[in-house]
């Protein structure tokens, strides 16, 4: 692989609305790991303590798409702070499981969840339902990466299978042509 | 002069929990919150759906543990079908789904233990951040961070045997499983080529579990007196008291060690359990009703578990556990740091359940699931990595979801992290005018002590970049610190 004469690529990453299985996925390249971190160096990301980009990045890998504004904010970022972006997972791509409310007005998912529900419905007796200037803004419907801006590349799966990660890193750290094989590309 | 900090991570824009601390003008702390601010709407969205769907849909929850939502979902559908909880299933259909689960919490109090928390230990809780991960201790102790990762590795592995793949898995199904282990599975994970066999993560158990106490002994004030608060303790127990993460009954007990709910099986849980809402937070606040909103709340995870229960029905860590029990002279364990110990009690008591069940002639049988009558209603319950999780759904005569209803363990643990929270901004911030990096540091340990990640309501792994943000009351920034 890389020599190590070329620099490091940097590379950030962010869970959105996303379960962090996408992240789980990516831990899953086991001792490649010990071997991507001599390839790589990690800027902004979950994994560690580094809370604002300190550096512009060469590769941004998001998982999870966009449910509330925060979650808009911090993709604009990503992209403004990277010079590729990567849709990893269904959730990055399509929306994914919680894009299963965009069929269901807001207002009844908030009813179900703090006025219906038996743990609740004769226990919230102000029938508070959260909201406070400390809580983001839930938008109307969660929406994929690429809708909000514009995305480079797409990892199909859910999670995506810890090879296919791999292989698209080595490709995108490398600058070599990704192959796809048949047991590591599913949809599911 | 009143002052609100706000603690909340990554740029203020990224993140799903955040943390407000109000000051008034003598520097008492006057409020303090751990905000949840996520919301997913699973309760209303899985509705519609065919319930035979819910053990692969709602473990898109979490995919730190997903295999804990997949089992609890089936467990609740396991009622629905008519299979009965628990012994209801065939017994290789159990030990499947048993297998399944300790791999799990093996993989996952790994990652916590090495990834999160032994940064910390190894660099202490002042190091650099760009060294403080587990990056840092990849570059910095090899070995470790190897062994860290063939641990998760393992775990992972023996959810793929048994679920189909490592994240989101099909393999519990209602009634059952769709699949057993074929002898040449069970052969690799029982004796697998070195490292990758559960002899060898038994030994790699215990030595994680050396590690801490070694850090114990030499850190003992910190880890004894840090956030420390009584609470009552909720788990999950096998009828005759033995530590059981996949089935048995609901148990609580007090700050003294009396039982105020035993034996209860937990179809019933509507009897006991109550959640308040407020306004500030997504994340429900859960209540034991017979002793409502104030005083009712519990703790539930590693530390609540080994409070809760009577014995560990494995040798190994039964001796850690009797041990840990004389640090409080068996009375409840109410030292936050603790969950550290307790997880990895836990950890070497999966890897002991994992051998034992691989070298059960049952995990290779054939007969997969059973169905019975049909039932309109159903709860499953399991002690996820991070405590007891509860899921519940009605279904209708069509076979759709009609009703969903969800606790996660971290909304458990919400009241103990907020007043944890409370307990450090009182220690810490009283009186002070500038605020310091141990100040942010003391925090973030507390919260991630009950939970590294807040998994399923919020961040999920790696530590919570925090900021500060010391405003007057006109809402002049006074100070502010990053990290
Ligand atoms: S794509 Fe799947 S694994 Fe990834 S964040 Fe979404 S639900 Fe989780």
């Amino acid at each position: 692989m890389a020599e190590n004469t070329m620099p490091k690529k940097i590379i950030a990453t962010t869970s959105l609305a996303g379960c962090f299985g996408c992240h789980m996925s990516l831990l899953d390249i086991d001792e490649r790991l010990l071997e991507l971190i001599e390839l790589v160096e990690f800027n902004k990301s979950p994994i560690n303590d580094i809370k604002e980009f300190t550096k512009e990045c060469d590769i941004g890998l998001i998982e999870g798409g966009c449910c509330n504004d925060e979650n808009v904010h911090t993709l604009i970022s990503f992209r403004q702070h990277c010079k590729v972006l990567v849709a990893v997972g269904e959730c990055a791509i399509m929306g994914g499981l919680p894009a299963l409310r965009n069929v269901i007005p807001l207002q009844e998912c908030l009813a179900e969840a703090y006025l219906h529900g038996p743990t609740v419905a004769d226990s919230n007796p102000q029938r508070i339902i959260p909201h406070d200037s400390d809580l983001p803004k839930i938008l109307d419907r969660v929406y994929p990466c690429h809708e909000v801006v514009k995305m480079d590349y797409f990892i199909p799966g859910c999670a995506p299978r810890a090879d296919l990660i791999w292989d698209a890193l080595v490709a995108l750290v490398t600058g070599q042509e990704l192959k796809l094989t048949y047991d590591t590309f599913k949809f599911d | 002069m009143t002052r609100k900090i706000v603690i909340e991570p990554v740029t203020r824009v990224e993140g799903h929990g955040k943390v407000t601390i109000h000051l008034d003008d003598q520097g008492e702390v006057t409020q303090s919150r751990l905000h949840i601010v996520e919301f997913r709407g699973f309760e209303r969205f899985v509705q519609g759906r065919p319930y035979w769907e819910a053990p692969v849909l709602v473990q898109r929850l979490c995919g730190i543990c997903p295999v804990s939502h997949h089992l609890a979902a089936a467990k609740a559908a396991d009622v629905i079908v008519g299979a009965g909880t628990g012994r209801g299933l065939t017994p290789t259909a159990e030990k499947i789904r048993r297998l399944m689960h300790y791999g799990q919490i093996f993989q996952s109090h790994t990652l916590h233990f090495f990834h999160l928390a032994s940064p910390d230990l190894l660099f202490g809780y002042d190091a650099p951040p760009e060294q403080r991960n587990v990056v840092g201790v990849a570059l910095a102790n090899r070995a470790l961070a190897t062994q860290a990762v063939l641990m998760r590795k393992f775990g992972q592995e023996v959810i793929a045997a048994t679920a189909g793949k490592k994240i989101h898995g099909t393999g519990a199904i209602p009634g059952g499983v769709n699949k057993s282990l074929t002898p040449a599975e069970r052969d690799r994970l029982l004796h697998g080529p070195q490292p990758l066999n559960a002899g060898q993560m038994i030994v790699w158990a215990q030595g994680a579990l050396a590690f801490f106490k070694d850090y114990y002994r030499k850190n003992k004030a910190f880890i004894d007196g840090f956030s420390r608060f009584p609470s009552n303790h909720l788990s999950l127990v096998r009828p005759d008291g033995a530590l059981d993460l996949y089935h048995g009954v609901l148990r609580a007990v007090d700050a003294d060690g009396r039982k105020i709910l035993d034996d209860v099986d937990y179809q019933d849980y509507l009897q006991h359990i109550r959640e308040e809402v407020k306004s500030w937070s997504y994340m429900k606040f859960p209540y034991l009703l017979r002793l409502g909103k104030e005083d009712g709340w519990y703790r539930v995870g590693p530390l609540a578990r080994l409070t809760t229960v009577t014995f560990i029905p494995t040798p190994l860590a039964q001796q850690a556990f009797e041990e840990f029990k004389q640090a409080t002279g068996g009375k409840p364990n109410d030292m936050c740091m603790h969950t550290h110990w307790a997880r990895l009690i836990e950890t070497l008591h999966a890897a002991e359940t994992m051998r034992d069940l691989l070298s059960d002639p049952d995990i290779t049988g054939s007969e997969l699931t059973v169905k019975g009558q049909r039932q309109a209603e159903g709860v499953g319950v399991i002690e996820a990595p991070r405590g007891t999780l509860i899921h519940h759904f009605c279904v209708g005569a069509n076979d759709l979801i009609e009703m969903a209803n969800l606790i996660v363990s971290t909304t458990h643990n919400n009241e103990p992290m907020n007043r944890a929270v409370n307990h450090v901004a009182k220690t810490y911030m009283t009186g002070q005018k500038i605020i310091t990096e141990p100040m942010m540091n003391a925090v973030e340990v507390a919260i991630r002590a009950y939970d590294p990640c807040l998994s399923c309501a919020t961040h999920a792994y790696g530590r919570m970049p925090l900021e500060i943000s010391l405003y007057d009351d006109a809402g002049v920034l006074l100070d502010q610190k990053r990290k």
